[in-house]
């Protein structure tokens, strides 16, 4: 697998910011807003309370990490963020709009947890999709999933079906499919979970690259301690039965600029730490 | 290649054995009573002879059908009555058209179930029922009727074929429209995607293997179809026609060319839908 030298990212996304970056200065500086959100699912036995009285806030430019052991919450968050499920009570504002409002504008941009391509459609034309459907002209689309796919470095596989392409080549055109709306707003869950640790490695540098040279708000569903701590500003660990959150941790103190390196340092060290006690007060290792 | 050819050949000639044996045993009592009758030796070979080249055997050997099917064929003009080609094709132009027809009721009758809860409870059911009256009751109702309101010639016929295979493209296209990964549709949600875009950009695309599925078995009864309505049309023109002259004058040699040519017919109308299926899906189907 190859991937383009990060500098040359850098310089191709620097001429394009001007359309691709949000406008800060016109913008509230907080992006997500979630007051008191729980969210209950009614089953046959007993009501499930997937999210309990959550509280957050996501900041404009953030890197949002959402981590914690299976049924936590963590994903089910996320998609009340995109509007996929309902909350059952408490408030929740992206871009001071329902999560609905937010979606019919297609304010955000989703990846899976599977790449979710269409298996009958080349990789240039899954990443045309949202574009076709937004009703953007045949050449501009073309040009723009161009851009995009360059981005994710996968320029040349434009005619390949995604058969064709490996998990994480796969994976990384649904970023460049979600990419191609220029969203403001990345909501990414688990993206890399069911790839190997060294394809996650290339792919968390290139996200946090790609992070930095957008400016875009993410918020990133994981499970895996070393890709929280590695990509995000801040960290929001859950715990599960009933869904809450427990900490958040701020990664100021690692540099805005990551290298693989910097796992090797004793701030990482100290804030992989600090989510692991996070997560064990959450009683995440009791079984 | 040569692989399969070997047991292809081994099972052919098989089934030829069984044929002659089978022909020999069941003409023996009539050839030996012929030789009999003419005063003539019946000895084994005499006997054999007979069996197998009688004018008009309980049961033909392949050599003289395919000798029936040659000067056939080969003899007259293919817009002539008396070649299986302009009967093959009368019957192949019903039998498409009933396919055609099957395919519109079918798709429609699948987008109905799929999209509205009420019809699929109501609906389903009588599809059902459909099939189990047997088609040999139901054709010459079929006949009368439309010939009642003044419908003659090739409707009639396409009208059954259409009635027995709509069933098996509503049944996979069911099937093919709900086959749609959960993903896939959230992903359309996320991009606010209308019913009717979802409809075309995924569920029937993903449910085109499917179709061909289905295709491949109404392709087959079409031309069964297509037979059993020329039997009740008193059958000017057909391969059903044919066959039905043949009873009438007990020429088993005709009858077993005329279903030698039917099956020749399905086999080339399958022949074509799968070249379809190859053009249409081919490369993105290679999974």
């Amino acid at each position: 697998m190859t991937f383009p030298n990060p500098l040359d990212v850098r310089e191709a996304t620097a001429s394009r910011q001007g359309s691709d970056r949000a406008a800060p200065s016109a913008k509230s500086p907080v992006v997500v807003e979630a007051r008191k959100l729980s969210l209950v699912y009614p089953t046959a036995d007993k009501p499930v309370t997937a999210l309990s009285e959550v509280d957050l806030t996501i900041a404009r430019g953030d890197f949002v990490s959402l981590i914690g052991p299976s049924g936590c919450g963590k994903t089910t968050l996320l998609r009340v963020i995109a509007d996929l499920e309902r909350p059952t009570s408490g408030q929740i504002a992206i871009e001071g709009m329902t999560p609905e409002q937010a979606r019919l504008k297609r304010l955000y941009g989703y990846v899976f947890q599977a790449p979710a391509l269409y298996p009958w459609r080349t990789v240039e034309r899954n990443v045309m999709l949202p574009l076709e459907i937004m009703g953007i002209a045949r050449a501009e689309r073309q040009a723009r999933a161009r851009e995009q796919l360059e981005r994710v470095g996968l320029s040349g596989f434009e005619r390949k079906f995604p058969w064709q392409l490996s998990g994480g080549m796969q994976q990384r055109v649904s970023i460049a499919r979600a990419l191609a709306l220029q969203p403001d707003l990345l909501l990414m869950d688990e993206p890399f979970g069911a790839l190997d640790e060294i394809t996650r490695d290339h792919l968390n540098l290139h996200l946090t690259q790609l992070w930095r040279a957008t400016g875009k708000t993410c918020v990133f569903v994981t499970h895996s301690i070393a890709e929280a701590v590695f990509l995000s500003t801040r960290i929001v660990v859950m715990s599960p039965r009933p869904g809450r959150i427990l900490d958040v941790i701020d990664c100021n103190s690692l540099p805005r600029e990551r290298t693989l390196d910097i796992r090797e340092s004793p701030e990482f060290a100290a804030i992989a730490h600090r989510v692991r006690e996070g997560l064990k007060e959450g009683h995440s290792y009791d079984d | 290649m040569t692989k399969r050819a070997l047991p292809v050949t081994v099972m052919t000639l098989l089934l030829l054995a069984a044929w002659y044996i089978g022909a020999a045993w069941l003409n023996w009592p009539q050839a030996a009573e012929t030789l009999a009758r003419a005063s003539k030796p019946a000895g084994f070979a005499d006997v054999l002879a007979q069996a197998y080249t009688m004018k008009r055997p309980i049961l033909p050997t392949p050599d003289q059908v395919v000798v029936e099917l040659w000067n056939s064929l080969t003899g007259y003009a293919p817009s002539s009555p008396r070649n299986l080609l302009f009967h093959a094709w009368v019957t192949a132009e019903a039998a498409l058209t009933g396919l055609a027809m099957g395919l519109g009721l079918g798709i429609l009758l699948a987008a109905g179930i799929v999209y509205t809860r009420t019809l699929e409870a109501s609906l389903l059911p009588w599809v059902i029922a459909s099939q189990t009256i047997p088609i040999l009751a139901i054709a010459p109702m079929i006949v009368v009727i439309l010939g009642n309101i003044g419908l003659t010639g090739l409707l009639p016929k396409a009208v059954i074929c259409m009635y027995l295979c709509f069933f098996p493209i509503t049944v996979g296209m069911v099937k093919g429209l709900r086959s749609a990964d959960p993903l896939w549709l959230d992903l359309m949600r996320t991009y606010s995607a209308s019913g009717m875009r979802a409809f075309w950009s995924l569920r029937l695309p993903a449910s085109m293997p499917f179709l061909f599925a289905s295709l491949k078995v109404s392709v087959a009864i079409s031309v069964v179809g297509a037979i059993v309505g020329e039997l009740p049309t008193g059958g000017q023109a057909g391969l059903g026609a044919r066959l039905l002259s043949g009873s009438y004058y007990g020429q088993t040699v005709q009858i077993w060319a005329a279903l030698i040519m039917a099956s020749l017919l399905s086999v080339a109308l399958i022949a074509v839908v799968r070249g379809l299926e190859l053009v249409l899906l081919g490369r993105a189907g290679a999974r």
